[in-house]
């Protein structure tokens, strides 16, 4: 089995894993602003380590209605990467997407609005996906997205359990859209144990 | 006063009756439920994972179905609960994604809810209901006073089982 914690990983992991955010988020939010069709600007993204019980109070609580998108990931790394949003700044992104469409005044989602919200996380993934793959030299196949609307603390429990099998912390990266509003959106990467060691190899990083 | 106490992921605690205990947002984990009708001396574990045995860093005990479980019953009986009575509730489990992957990680739910059902077997501690499977998020109140346990999900009724 293999010993790797996240505990002990090494800085170079977690500047790695920023600098991918980085480019990942630059990537993201120059496609956001092309779908939306105006000037969208972001912060510096936040690598966090933080335990469980962190997580849920972080984004507002573990009952805080999020979206969070899942995509598989295979080819020379396998796992999954998830995307989440609070349900206001998805509803937000959303109307803007596609205005007049959706209702506005309800925070419920209509089928139409929770398909482009796929599509936004889709395409928001996918550029950290592309980051990652062009700094790595690996290739990497996302799968279609899947999406769920639900508490905090339910959709985190699958990165939650994911990381559980390697330790007590989960590993985030925070990132923050800035069009009118501040919309804080969340990364999660979730290689498989081995694949770990695949993309640090390749950084030429020894752990 | 009654006193509602808030467990987190990967935790669990006890009270008496006629405080209440909670977990929020319980997606793939599981919330157990015990208690001893008698007392009103209960707890509840937020079980994240089916089994210590197949992880090397198990040293956090509530994590597990296995190791949480029976830490459980030893805490509620260390609180003067007695062990032939006690019975057991448990929701969560849900599928929060449904797509394919390769990895088993997709089914942990339906594990997580199957290895807590094994354990409360083989403990011989009945199991009075369950919620579990399906693909929402839940919250679970505890009543040890009554056995009660509430379930709470987004955009549907409140339930009692």
């Amino acid at each position: 089995m293999n010993d790797l914690s996240l505990e002990t990983m090494s800085n170079e992991y977690y500047d790695v894993l920023k600098e991918i955010g980085n480019i990942g988020a630059g990537n993201a939010t120059t496609a956001l602003a092309q779908m939306i069709g105006s000037k969208v600007d972001m912060a510096v993204p936040q690598v966090k380590l933080l335990e469980f019980q962190e997580v849920g109070s972080m984004m507002g609580g573990e009952e805080q209605i999020m979206a969070g998108i899942c995509l598989a990931v295979e080819g020379d790394i396998t796992g999954s990467i998830m995307f989440l949003l609070q349900q206001e700044a998805a509803k937000h992104l959303i109307t803007k997407l596609m205005p007049g469409m959706g209702d506005e005044n309800s925070m419920d989602f209509t089928e139409m609005e929770l398909s482009a919200l796929k599509e936004v996380g889709n395409i928001i993934a996918g550029s950290y996906l592309n980051s990652l793959s062009s700094l790595t030299n690996l290739t990497i196949y996302p799968s279609v997205p899947d999406l769920a609307v639900d508490m905090a603390g339910a959709i985190l429990s699958i990165p939650a359990i994911q990381f559980g099998t390697i330790g007590d912390h989960i590993l985030l990266i925070q990132t923050q859209f800035i069009d009118e509003k501040s919309l804080e959106g969340y990364f999660i990467l979730l290689p498989d144990l081995d694949s770990y060691s695949k993309i640090l190899a390749s950084l030429g990083i020894s752990f | 006063m009654s006193e509602m106490i808030k467990v987190g992921m990967a935790d669990l605690k006890i009270c008496v009756a006629p405080d209440t205990i909670t977990t929020q947002g319980l997606g793939s984990c599981v919330g157990v439920a015990i208690r001893d009708p008698q007392t009103g001396i209960g707890g509840l574990a937020h079980v994240m994972l089916p089994d210590s045995q197949a992880i090397k860093n198990n040293s956090n005990i509530p994590k597990f179905a296995d190791t949480g479980i029976v830490e459980l019953v030893r805490q509620i009986v260390a609180r003067g609960g007695s062990r032939n009575r006690l019975v057991a509730k448990i929701a969560g489990g849900a599928q929060m994604f449904s797509f394919q992957s390769k990895s088993d990680m997709v089914r942990i739910g339906e594990r997580n809810a199957e290895a807590c059902k094994k354990k409360l077997q083989e403990m011989r501690i009945p199991i009075l209901a369950e919620d579990t499977g399906l693909n929402y998020g839940r919250t679970v109140i505890f009543h040890p006073a009554t056995g009660d346990f509430v379930i709470r999900a987004v955009g549907k009724p409140e339930r009692k089982i």
